[in-house]
């Protein structure tokens, strides 16, 4: 038995603890917002927080999660951060398919939470692990910087 | 029936995993929402009448039977004030749902806070691509073939609420303005919301020939601050894939697909599948000729199935298997590229003017396949019952896949509903005519059906996706030019050696003539002028599937085309665009583009040096496609050990009147992402018939840090609007490889680049 909490919702899973939490939220939790992309760790879709901290959820077992703080899209909004790239990211008409997009919002919160005036050079290194095959490279990047101008001064690095 | 029969099923959803309203009743959903629709219909052949006007109808997709058999609904209009627009295309991330909008909002002069998009059922006779005779999204055509459509449905709209208005406050209609979504009627001081008009608009006549807007009338056609309808749903999780839904009673199926092309199951071993605790069934699946055989392993969560697939022990029948080798294959097709093919042009006499000419160049070109690798690996969802079958599914394809599904089963296509979704990205691939992952998902609903099972997900893993064939064909061209002693072209006898796309395929009748599949050919030998142009084709035949990807035919003739014209341009000694336009004057919208792009990059100053002795070079293209113009200058810098950075793209396109400026931006910064992709890191090999990539390790994506910087410079243009999806990957390459050879002297002839220059 695996108890996590999910965007502050607790939750119980009684399955194979291996399981990747990637399905757990996708097939057994109903949070649809996280994606399959490669299940490999190559593509950052399935991209969650988990006590903060930016984890690929295809290869991360649920096990992993017992007893932490799973964030994902759907829950990124109530973060002063999260809010402020969703708005940016709305601001700047980052996406196209948007398939990739859950994941790079939450690398690009988790990389603005680390450091909240980043260079390009930082945004190349925490966002290189998220592939966007629509290729809306140019306005994540413009996006981010947007945030992080955004962004509650609070924020330490 | 199509929106009876969803409704229903939305209502046995949970409610997170579709964004509509779910617990409603059907009585209760239309008596609490209301509404009014103005269902509109546009043929020119039929008279408005009566039935002609749809009567209630809501944002949720639901309307009384009345409604149901118009054709050509395009608007939905609320008693809440919400204008719904329906979208006949595909939203793949190209931005269509927001251009079919902003097209009948302008027309209609309502809010764009206002307006929502919803997808339309697979309906031919309502929904057709008028530019493909069925309902398709495809060869960048939304905006080209709709644009008249949905202005026409927003313009009669608008009428209708004006003629509303005019009957209520008893006021000549010509006194009546309309201003975002509020009807007005100034010398009286009376106003309506749309919504409050809607029931008394929907009693009005529909105008035959309602009047279109001229363009300094348009108040959101043009404008840059409109933003995407998408935008709100793909930054919180909340928008919907194939992938994130969830039906009472579904299993997920996970597949287990042959290795090589051709071969089919023999006998399959499911022991210890069906041993993985959480695996329900196992079932399998026939290929034939143009689908793959295999076995599903069907559980209610994805990562069991693939558990169980996983665990599958299967014997291939490889008797009819492809046996082919990427490396065979190109000395093949070199070998054909040395012999005269069907001819596709002749003008004049290419090979004397050859034998003539003061100076020759000729290159040999070789591209690989590529996948589309769309970010959402292919999936389709199933039900069965005995009204027939509901699919629940990205569509490129609509009706195609309608009437594939309808013939596979034995049904009437009108017995097969389609609800379409969001795409994560397609590029093409789910737009296929052979159907192949629908009718696989068909096909293994119907075995899980018969083990009294419910509807079915099929979802193909990353690696299945890759492997799955349907990929760019490979080609090799062979390009002979000369020059005459002036430096004027004189002869282009250009080759070309690639699987047929079309052929074996319902688009063959229209789109193969005397041996020539006008896709494999599309742009080459195109568009500079020359006496004497010959162009032959090759169409091989292979076990490989082939299909259009993002830009098609252009993908290599544009590459082969681009290069060659500057290789000319160094022959002849002189400046690549200035040569080009030289051979472009009946061509004015390519001059449009290729002179703005030369101006905006600055083209006529030399590059800053880099302070080491990395070498910086610039390189031009131009193409045409799909009726739209793009030029692009292409800026690398590659280091004394041969790494290659690109620095930065300039753009220039035309695409007739620039509907969503913003959009067609971001489509030209994704086609130039999208392209660099393929030309950097993109081919799929084969080795005895097996294809040897499998997943982003060994079949790269562009990553940020590889991303140029982009300015996009849209050329205005008072010509129809035509499509942006596809038309900014083909110059991409081409002036990728220009730039290349300004800074190193090497010609680029092989792609992907890959390692080349670190060699």
């Amino acid at each position: 038995m695996v108890k996590l909490t999910v965007n502050g919702v607790e939750h119980t899973f009684d399955g194979d603890p291996t399981m990747p939490l990637l399905w757990f939220l996708r097939d057994e939790a109903s949070l649809t917002g996280t994606k399959y992309g490669c299940g490999m760790s190559l593509c950052g879709a399935c991209t969650v927080h988990l006590d903060g901290e930016p984890v690929r959820s295809c290869v991360t077992p649920v096990s992993a999660a017992a007893g932490k703080a799973v964030t994902t899209v759907e829950g990124i909004g109530a973060d002063p951060v999260g809010k402020a790239v969703q708005a940016a990211w709305r601001a700047r008409d980052v996406v196209q398919c948007g398939y990739c997009q859950s994941g790079q919002i939450m690398s690009a919160v988790s990389l603005l939470k680390a450091k909240p005036k980043p260079s390009d050079a930082d945004i190349d290194a925490a966002m290189g692990g998220n592939v966007c095959r629509c290729a809306t490279y140019v306005r994540i990047r413009a996006a981010i910087h947007d945030a992080a101008d955004a962004a509650p001064k609070s924020i330490k690095a | 029936m199509h929106m009876i029969r969803r409704l229903g099923i939305e209502s046995e959803l949970p409610s997170s995993t579709l964004p509509a309203p779910s617990n409603l009743s059907r009585r209760s959903f239309i008596q609490g929402v209301g509404g009014l629709a103005l269902g509109v219909y546009f043929a020119p052949t039929r008279a408005a009448t009566p039935e002609d006007v749809a009567i209630p109808g809501h944002a949720g997709g639901t309307a009384p039977e009345s409604v149901l058999f118009e054709p050509n609904a395009f608007i939905r209009i609320g008693l809440d004030d919400k204008v719904t627009v329906i979208a006949k295309h595909l939203e793949m991330g190209q931005g269509t749902f927001t251009g079919l909008a902003t097209l009948a909002a302008d027309e209609l002069d309502a809010d764009w806070a206002q307006v929502r998009v919803e997808a339309a059922p697979a309906d031919v006779k309502r929904y057709a691509n008028t530019l493909m005779g069925i309902q398709g999204t495809g060869g960048s055509t939304a905006m080209a073939n709709a644009h008249k459509q949905m202005r026409l449905a927003g313009a009669a709209a608008r009428a209708m609420l004006v003629a509303a208005a005019a009957t209520q406050w008893k006021v000549p209609a010509a006194e009546i303005e309309v201003e975002s979504g509020v009807v007005m009627h100034k010398a009286s001081k009376r106003q309506a919301r749309f919504g409050e008009l809607a029931e008394a608009a929907a009693a009005q006549t529909v105008p035959k020939e309602p009047k279109l807007k001229t363009p300094d009338q348009f108040t959101l056609i043009g404008k840059r601050q409109l933003h995407r309808k998408d935008s709100p749903e793909k930054t919180d999780g909340s928008a919907m894939f194939t992938q994130d839904i969830k039906l009472p009673e579904m299993l997920v199926a996970v597949v287990a697909h042959p290795s090589r092309f051709g071969a089919n199951l023999k006998r399959v071993d499911d022991t210890k599948a069906r041993a993985v605790p959480g695996v329900v069934d196992v079932v399998t699946f026939d290929g034939d000729a143009h689908r793959m055989g295999g076995v599903a392993v069907l559980s209610k969560n994805t990562w069991i199935a693939k558990q169980g697939r996983d665990a599958l022990v299967v014997e291939w029948d490889e008797s009819s298997a492809d046996h082919d080798s990427s490396d065979a294959l190109i000395k093949q097709y070199r070998a054909l590229a040395k012999k005269p093919g069907t001819v596709a042009r002749k003008d004049g006499d290419a090979e004397k003017a050859l034998s003539t000419a003061a100076k020759t160049v000729e290159a040999e070109y070789v591209f690989p396949y590529l996948a589309h690798a769309a970010m959402e690996p292919l999936n389709c969802i199933v039900r069965l019952s005995d009204d027939g079958c509901e699919i629940w599914n990205g569509e490129q394809l609509h009706t195609g896949d309608q009437m594939s599904v309808a013939g596979l089963l034995g049904i009437k296509p009108e017995q097969v509903t389609i609800t379409q979704l969001y795409a994560g990205g397609s590029f093409g691939r789910r737009a296929n005519p052979h159907a192949d992952y629908v009718l696989e998902a068909v096909k293994i609903a119907k075995a899980a059906q018969a083990k009294g099972h419910g509807p079915v997900k099929l979802v193909w893993t990353r690696e299945e996706d890759t492997r799955g064939g349907f990929y760019r064909p490979m080609f090799v061209h062979r390009v002979r030019a000369g020059l005459d002693a002036d430096g004027k072209l004189i002869a282009w006898h250009h080759r070309m050696v690639g699987q047929s796309i079309m052929k074996g395929t319902p688009f063959e009748q229209y789109a193969v003539k005397d041996g020539i599949d006008s896709s494999s050919v599309e742009g080459a030998s195109e568009p500079y002028d020359a006496p004497n142009k010959t162009l032959e084709l090759h169409s091989p035949e292979s076990k490989v599937p082939v299909l259009w990807w993002r830009s098609v035919g252009h993908t290599h003739t544009a590459f082969a085309t681009e290069t060659m014209i500057d290789e000319l341009a160094a022959a002849a000694g002189r400046d690549p665009v200035a040569f080009r336009l030289g051979m472009l004057e009946k061509h004015p919208r390519h001059r449009g583009v290729l002179e703005t792009v030369g101006r905006e990059a600055g083209w006529s100053k030399p590059l800053k040096p880099t302070a080491d002795a990395s070498r910086r070079g610039r390189g031009v293209a131009v193409v045409e496609s799909f009726n739209s113009f793009v030029a692009q200058v292409v800026e690398v810098t590659v280091s004394p050990d041969g790494v290659l950075k690109v620095d930065r793209v300039v753009c220039a396109v035309d695409c007739g009147l620039a509907i969503n400026p913003d959009v067609i931006r971001a489509q030209m910064e994704g086609g130039i992402g999208f392209a660099l992709n393929a030309a950097l890191h993109s081919e799929i090999t084969l080795d005895d018939g097996v294809v040897q990539q499998s997943n982003f390790h060994n079949y790269p994506m562009l990553r940020i840090n590889e991303m140029p910087q982009i300015a996009v410079h849209i050329v205005a243009s008072g010509e129809d609007p035509s499509g942006v999806g596809e038309p900014g990957v083909p110059p991409l390459a081409p002036a990728l490889a220009n730039a290349i050879f300004a800074a190193t002297g090497t010609r680029i002839s092989t792609l992907p680049i890959a390692k080349q220059l670190q060699a």
